[in-house]
């Protein structure tokens, strides 16, 4: 049995009917991205609408399904830190090797 | 599920931010786990044209298939929250039913990716055959092994509500492994925008 | 023990309740006997990890030396690294924040006790299996560092003991950062706001953050290289396309916020003991907790410092360059802080105090030679040389050892209950400081000299000589104050002066209970209204700022205010139910075991994979349906045994 004051934290609580919603509206962006793949036109613009729109599928399940909106902020500062810190440092590594002339065989480095 | 109260059935104990012990430690690790998936998936986009003379991205994915796999795993999801939201209004039963739901796409997703890696490898894309290929194949083959534990851990507290084991705030441990479950969903829906889509 | 309320009542494998002797060690998840075996095992760790390096110095004592081949050499070299690091600095601080975290917030125990048991029993067997290579053809001897593409290319299977023995050892430290986070977040006492809490919790909050997000990416290098080594994969294998960089990058993404990890818990030690001997609050404490943060958070963007001889080119090592020599900026400021802590105090020279301030000097040293390696061109000549051993040995013993010896010396009365001597306390430090100088300031001069590291031996006539013998008597001097300081603290053990609860007349709330301290910690959870609260409760300051004893009774009144009145619930609670302590439980144990069987079914046996992997299924089900605590124990208060 859940008792009420253990979601006293959690204000605006989505039911039923407002998650499967959401899940329509996930698999409707899943249908586009898989439709925009095929189609020709628009392939010029693919990569940056597929970023979006898995942006908002990530959005919608980690701020509804997860329940982050409606949670502490701590939650999502732990959670945001860890998503920053890894697209920041990774973009810096691959960034690296891009500056470098890509992903080629090279001698082994000194480093230390 | 925290220290030394619960064991009383007694209210929920008090933490200095007001939250709960486990679900605290829960987003943390998962925080942790944002940093795992980023090192495999920047693994894989080094090394994505590094082909060597093994078939490309382009020769073997096939998108309708992993589409399909992707909205299974979506589903999955709603199934999960379902779940939860049935135990929050006090119906184990549906629980159990929406939970069984979870794992069994979740193991339909599981035995779609050994089908997609099992045709992979009859194609002449195997673990060995390229840089490529070993990044593809660990970084989805550790995807997998997390929705199998996650699959794992369902069936668990399926058993453990049915033999009434879950103790008086049976809410906590659906809404953790839920948590946990919708964030390999979350994780597969960018290795399915940046494998198999992004060129 | 049938009781009414919800506990398991097991009829087969019955809940562990021994209060002494092994199978209590074996079963506890009290932090306070979990932090002592950290601290015996890292101890014993180090005295391995020092006998290695005692060898390595004996064979470059002169040139041309015979002690050991250049293969014992190599995995010397490695396990020492890897041994110093994992298996001493690191728990060695757990140690002393298992011990002390729950005492210095006002709490019974850490968020997940049987966590924190399973935490330390993955840390010792992880260390075992590490070490079992020795005898089972060979240790890692590809550095601790491991370098691709030759870790994936070296014969036999210390590499592969390398990649499995880390990996387990991660998990033991993922797992116990999860717990402080949760802990200090939230188990804090009624008024124990963040910014109370004392420079050490702030810091083990500091470097948990870095172990969290650091350990995953070592973990997928980790598991890369073991996939390299048994499954034929080619991450790093330049043959086949695989870039060795990579390797690199994922390392030191890791290896470097991991040097933080190593220092800032000895900067939070230093950060208590200096005000405590010196009988003046911490100088400057919120620009030591920030600085602290922003040396955690700074640290992120300074990895490819160890790259700077790999050919990343200018852009990138100019940035890089920069960024490391900008984090020399909030390290500086709590150097400062420290001296200004110092400056002007009633200081009292004890061991403790010695040894702190031995880390802010030896310290700065070791920055220093760091700043040096920021330059490139600089970095480019003293890469691979003696210097960088000089510099790593300057921050990390002249650093992190020398604060974990103050932090031993000042609570060693708290965790005992007896005093270390404190003229043989000064020996030791004084034998250890000499012999460190004498042992790595040589270094830097070697590596400008041109004496590579990771070699075995040196040719003569290169001028190496003097100063390598030098190395080695100061070697073997730091070895002998090892043991004076075991001298110490075996004669303390039965005869030395008994502590009470505040031998040093400090500031922190760990002083307020008695040493060593009861099992449930507090009689009562202190309600906290100041920083250093417990020198608010011994004294007030008058309006020159001298403190003075408050007299009985007291300057601070009992009754909890109105806007902490929420806050006393837990111990409103505990006046109802009595002091819950949570239970021996034997489930840690049994999962950590999983773990090395299944690093040696990888190695050996798939069967032994398989057994290993079902061990810690079982053990983490058994776990979980277990709970925290059993309901009929003792009550603390009344001491009325259960029904």
């Amino acid at each position: 049995m859940s008792s009420p004051e253990v979601h006293h934290e959690e204000g605006n609580h989505p039911g039923p009917a407002q998650y499967v919603r959401i899940a329509v509206i996930l698999f409707v962006i899943t249908i586009i991205e898989v439709a925009i793949y095929y189609i020709e036109p628009l392939q010029g613009v693919l990569v940056p609408m597929l970023i979006v729109f898995s942006l908002l599928k990530f959005v919608l399940v980690v701020l509804w399904f997860m329940h982050l909106r409606f949670d502490t902020r701590v939650f999502t500062w732990v959670f945001v830190s860890g998503i920053l810190l890894t697209l920041s440092v990774f973009a810096v590594v691959l960034l690296t090797f891009f500056l470098q002339g890509g992903a080629a065989p090279s001698p082994p480095g000194l480093g230390g | 599920m925290s220290a030394a109260h619960a064991a009383h059935g007694a209210p929920e104990p008090h933490t200095s931010t007001g939250v709960d012990n486990v679900k605290m430690a829960m987003w943390t690790f998962l925080g942790s786990e944002c940093l795992f998936f980023g090192s495999l998936i920047s693994t894989y986009l080094l090394y994505h044209d590094t082909t060597g003379s093994g078939p490309t991205s382009a020769d073997v994915y096939d998108i309708p298939f992993t589409s399909i796999s992707s909205f299974v795993l979506l589903m999955s999801s709603l199934t999960m929250v379902l779940a939860l939201s049935s135990i929050q209004q006090g119906n184990p039963r549906a629980m159990r039913i929406w939970l069984t739901a979870t794992a069994f796409l979740g193991l339909t997703f599981v035995g779609g990716q050994i089908f997609e890696f099992t045709t992979f490898v009859e194609e002449g894309l195997t673990l060995q055959t390229s840089p490529f290929s070993s990044a593809f194949f660990v970084l989805t083959g550790f995807h997998g092994a997390h929705v199998t534990i996650g699959v794992l851990m369902l069936l668990g507290v399926v058993a453990m509500s049915s033999f009434g084991r879950l103790g008086p705030d049976s809410a906590r441990p659906v809404e953790m492994v839920g948590l946990y479950w919708h964030f390999v969903d979350v994780v597969w829906i960018v290795i399915f925008t940046v494998v198999y889509l992004i060129p | 023990m049938a009781t009414a309320a919800a506990g398991t009542d097991r009829r087969y494998f019955a809940r562990p309740t021994a209060k002494t002797g092994w199978w209590a060690w074996m079963t506890t998840v009290d932090h306070k006997k979990i932090g002592i075996l950290y601290g015996f095992t890292s101890f014993v760790f180090f005295i391995i990890g020092g006998i290695q390096a005692l060898i390595m110095r004996s064979q470059l004592a002169t040139p041309d030396g015979e002690v050991v081949s250049a293969a014992m050499y190599n995995q010397l070299f490695t396990m020492h690294g890897l041994t110093m690091i994992f298996l001493v600095v690191m728990p060695m601080g757990t140690a002393l924040i298992n011990f002390l975290l729950p005492l210095m917030i006002g709490a019974r125990d850490v968020a997940f006790p049987r966590l924190n048991a399973f935490s330390y029993w993955v840390f010792l067997l992880g260390g075992l299996f590490l070490y079992s290579s020795f005898i089972l053809g060979g240790a890692a001897d590809g550095g601790w560092f491991g370098y691709a593409p030759l870790n994936r290319e070296l014969p036999g299977n210390g590499m592969t003991y390398y990649s499995l023995g880390l990996q387990i050892l991660g998990i033991a430290s993922l797992a116990g950062a999860v717990n402080f986070i949760v802990t200090i977040l939230n188990m804090r006492a009624p008024g124990m706001t963040l910014m109370r809490m004392p420079v050490f919790v702030w810091m083990t909050l500091v470097v948990s953050f870095l172990l969290l997000f650091a350990l995953p990416v070592i973990g997928v290098a980790l598991w890369q290289l073991m996939f390299d080594r048994l499954f034929g994969t080619s991450f790093y294998d330049p043959g086949a396309g695989g870039d060795p960089l990579l390797w690199q990058h994922l390392f030191w993404l890791f290896g470097h916020p991991e040097v933080y990890i190593m220092i800032l818990p000895a900067m939070g030690i230093v950060s208590e003991v200096l005000p405590a001997f010196a009988r003046k609050p911490l100088f400057g404490y919120p620009a030591i907790v920030f600085a602290g943060a922003a040396i955690a958070f700074m640290g992120w963007g300074v990895w490819a410092h160890h790259m700077f001889a790999a050919g990343l080119g200018p852009v990138a090592n100019s940035a890089f360059a920069l960024s490391t020599m900008l984090i020399a900026v909030p390290t500086g400021v709590k150097i400062f802080n420290w001296i200004g802590t110092i400056w002007g105090g009633a200081v009292r020279l004890t061991t403790a105090f010695l040894f702190a301030a031995g880390f802010v000097s030896m310290f700065i040293i070791g920055g220093l030679s760091g700043v040096t390696h920021s330059i490139v061109p600089h970095d480019a000549q003293q890469t691979d040389t003696y210097y960088v051993v000089g510099h790593l040995h300057y921050v990390l013993f002249g650093g992190s050892i020398f604060g974990l010896f103050a932090g031993l010396y000042y609570w060693w009365p708290k965790f005992f209950g007896r005093l270390l001597n404190e003229r043989i306390g000064k020996l030791h430090f004084w034998m250890m400081i000499i012999g460190f100088n004498l042992t790595f300031g040589p270094f830097h001069v070697l590596g400008l000299l041109g004496m590579q590291r990771r070699v075995y031996r040196y040719a003569p006539g290169l001028g190496f000589d003097m100063w390598n013998m030098l190395a080695t008597i100061g070697a073997f001097t730091i070895a002998l104050s090892i043991v004076v300081f075991l001298v110490n603290a075996v004669l303390t053990a039965r005869r030395g002066e008994q502590a009470g609860a505040d031998p040093w007349d400090a500031r922190t709330i760990e002083w307020m209970i008695p040493s060593p301290p009861p099992e449930h910690n507090f009689d009562e959870i202190p309600v906290i209204r100041h920083r250093d609260d417990w020198w608010h409760r011994k004294y007030i300051t008058d309006p020159k700022g001298t403190p003075a004893p408050v007299i009985a009774g007291g300057a601070d009144a009992r009754e909890i205010p109105a806007d902490e009145r929420d806050n006393a619930t837990a111990s409103e609670d505990e006046q109802a139910h009595g002091i819950h302590l949570p239970s021996p439980s034997y489930y840690p144990l049994v999962t950590a075991v999983g773990l090395p069987m299944a690093g040696y079914g990888i190695l050996y046996q798939p069967l032994l994979l398989a057994a290993g992997f079902l061990i810690v299924l079982v053990g983490a089900f058994g776990w979980v349906l277990e709970p925290p605590a059993e309901p009929a124990r003792r009550d603390r208060r009344t001491g009325a045994e259960p029904a």
